[in-house]
């Protein structure tokens, strides 16, 4: 009971791995050295058995839950902490930035050690399953043979199928939640658009942009892209209808309606934290998953990873019947699995918003997969 | 979801949980809030999984620790391979869907054996109302109004018999249901409920006989 109260008052810090040796990437190039930041909460138990990682979406970090010294909350702090659907009283947490981010580990505004320079576009062309490699290497570091489960939505849910795909014999259990065995035509369409966005900035200057400044234009105009695409068009209606900044409309080009200026004040905020070459980056690698037909599962493989699959009904950017696709195919392979879609007017958003729905479930399925662990 | 199982429904549990063997797999159709699985998980500690449409009977599933999918019946069979079960259970809701015929041989195929239960539309109590009172029966087992049924096929025993050897399905067992307890004679007309254990597979098939049979 005394990590339950400390927890909650002593500030979480993002520890750091510096991990020293060659790593091979997916496309051929190498990296020599690889930062990887990392957080974890609760304990690790005696046999190493309540272990679960959680893989952050496109823009997260590695700051899951708690609040950090700077008094930011987690970007997942209503879903883990004491009591909650990954109970830290029970469970012992895991969260690292993911390869290619901008916020600990290595990526493209890294120093590249051979040249003293940030990369920039010099930075190789990463992949899910190159993300889900440096992850491993961590939890090597951490001593961590075997994970109880790993969850994480949308493209923190690729990471979870990637695990699945890569290492099997090291997950009980996964819970991937609004995410898809591979981006349709239409999702790699938004991510292309976000990319043109940054590239076409002139101060982008082919990613060598760091001793000047990054395109914050094109970078902030990705993410107004972006975060059409997280909500619905019920959610929208409800957060902003049709109300006015001001009393009356400007006649002018400036920001009439509340949702344009949502719009911008997301995109201002998201270029003070966020890199634009990470952004083309983990976009690319979005767009290059693809774990359908047979490379989820070989088909000579039999899998014990049990499954919980969640979706949500309003998702149109993640929509329910990828979920149904994934179910579809672990069908197929007597794979034990759990799906359930959540019914929600928040969009992809949802995954970040519908508490109360994912702990019943997730708590549910993680009991159940621990006392088999036990 | 009703929240509460009753006797009925209790009873018609404890039956079908003594048709299946122990450790079977087994897929439960409109699992509702898992009682039915929970129940075979205990006393034959079952590997079973159910397929439910309502988000929060799903939730309670889950809180059980059963294995769910969130679907409609009828588009949640197509993807298993066959014979993926020992057992395929579709317990008081054959009535209530629209292409039964289809999802009736889709369970012979995914499944080794099915069982089912459902109401006797032509039991003794529903007879008289529709003879004596011209109106539609409402019965202890078909509790509804004409106007809230979610039943859209009405069925005696007489017909799901006829309807087996139809399909060349072979009946493997049958239970039969009153007020009282079970009944061998006159089901069709004296039973409430009924409960079948059915299979494609002919060698363990009978066409059983029992009194009674023509009414």
């Amino acid at each position: 009971m005394d990590n339950l109260n400390t927890e909650a008052l002593v500030p979480v810090a993002t520890q750091l791995l510096k991990w020293e040796q060659s790593l091979t990437l997916e496309c051929g190039a190498a990296l020599d050295s690889i930062d990887i930041a990392y957080e974890t909460y609760g304990t690790l138990n005696a046999s190493k058995s309540n272990a679960i990682l959680i893989c952050h979406a496109f823009s997260g970090d590695a700051h899951a839950a708690g609040i950090d010294a700077a008094g930011r909350k987690g970007w997942w702090d209503s879903m883990i902490g004491p009591g909650k659907a990954f109970d830290t009283n029970k469970y012992f947490m895991i969260c690292s930035n993911i390869l290619g981010g901008c916020r600990g580990t290595t990526g493209p505004s890294s120093i590249n050690p051979k040249t003293g320079r940030h990369y920039a576009t010099d930075f190789p062309v990463i992949t899910v399953k190159d993300i889900v490699a440096v992850q491993k290497i961590l939890l090597d570091h951490l001593g961590i043979d075997k994970l109880l489960s790993i969850s994480g939505g949308s493209m923190g849910g690729m990471q979870v199928l990637q695990w699945v795909a890569d290492y099997p014999e090291r997950v009980l259990s996964v819970i991937p939640i609004a995410t898809s065995l591979k981006h349709s035509p239409q999702q790699i369409a938004f991510n292309e658009v976000a990319r043109q966005a940054i590239i076409s900035d002139p101060t982008w200057k082919n990613g060598h942009y760091y001793d000047n400044g990054q395109p914050e234009r094109g970078l902030a105009l990705a993410r107004m892209i972006g975060h059409i695409t997280y909500m619905s068009d019920k959610s929208m209606e409800e957060k902003f209808s049709r109300h006015l900044k001001k009393e009356r409309l400007g006649f002018s080009f400036d920001a009439d309606f509340q949702v344009e200026g949502y719009l911008h004040y997301k995109g201002d905020r998201f270029v003070q934290r966020f890199d634009a070459n990470s952004y083309l980056y983990i976009t690319k690698a979005m767009d290059y998953f693809d774990l359908a037909d047979q490379d989820l599962f070989p088909p000579n493989r039999r899998f014990a990873v049990k499954f919980l699959v969640i979706s949500f009904q309003s998702d149109w950017l993640y929509p329910s019947y990828q979920s149904r696709d994934l179910v579809r195919l672990l069908k197929t392979r007597f794979v034990d699995v759990t799906y359930c879609e959540v019914p929600s007017t928040y969009g992809h958003d949802a995954f970040l918003l519908e508490i109360d729905q994912q702990e019943i479930l997730v708590n549910g399925f993680l009991d159940r997969v621990f006392k088999g662990a036990k | 979801m009703k929240p509460k199982l009753t006797q009925y429904e209790q009873q018609e549990h404890l039956l079908i949980a003594e048709m299946v063997h122990e450790q079977a797999t087994v897929l439960d159709l409109g699992c509702g809030n898992g009682e039915l699985l929970e129940l075979l998980r205990e006393r034959k500690d079952v590997n079973g999984q159910g397929i439910e449409i309502d988000d929060e009977a799903i939730y309670r599933c889950v809180q059980k620790g059963l294995t769910v999918f969130h679907s409609d019946i009828e588009s949640g069979l197509g993807e298993y391979p066959d014979k993926t079960f020992d057992y395929v259970i579709m317990n008081q809701c054959i009535q209530e869907i629209f292409e039964i015929d289809l999802l009736i041989s889709e369970s012979l195929r995914v499944g080794r054996e099915v069982i089912l239960s459902f109401s006797n539309f032509a039991y003794i109590q529903a007879r008289l109302e529709l003879f004596f009172f011209g109106k539609s029966p409402a019965t202890v087992a078909l509790p509804y109004s004409w106007y809230n049924t979610p039943n859209i096929h009405f069925l005696s025993i007489k017909d799901f018999r006829e309807y087996c050897t139809l399909k060349k399905i072979s009946i493997l067992r049958e239970i039969y249901l009153t007020n009282w307890g079970q009944t061998r004679f006159w089901p069709n007309l004296l039973a409430t409920n009924a409960i079948f254990k059915i299979t494609r597979n002919d060698k363990h098939g009978h066409i059983s006989h029992i009194s009674g049979d023509g009414i």
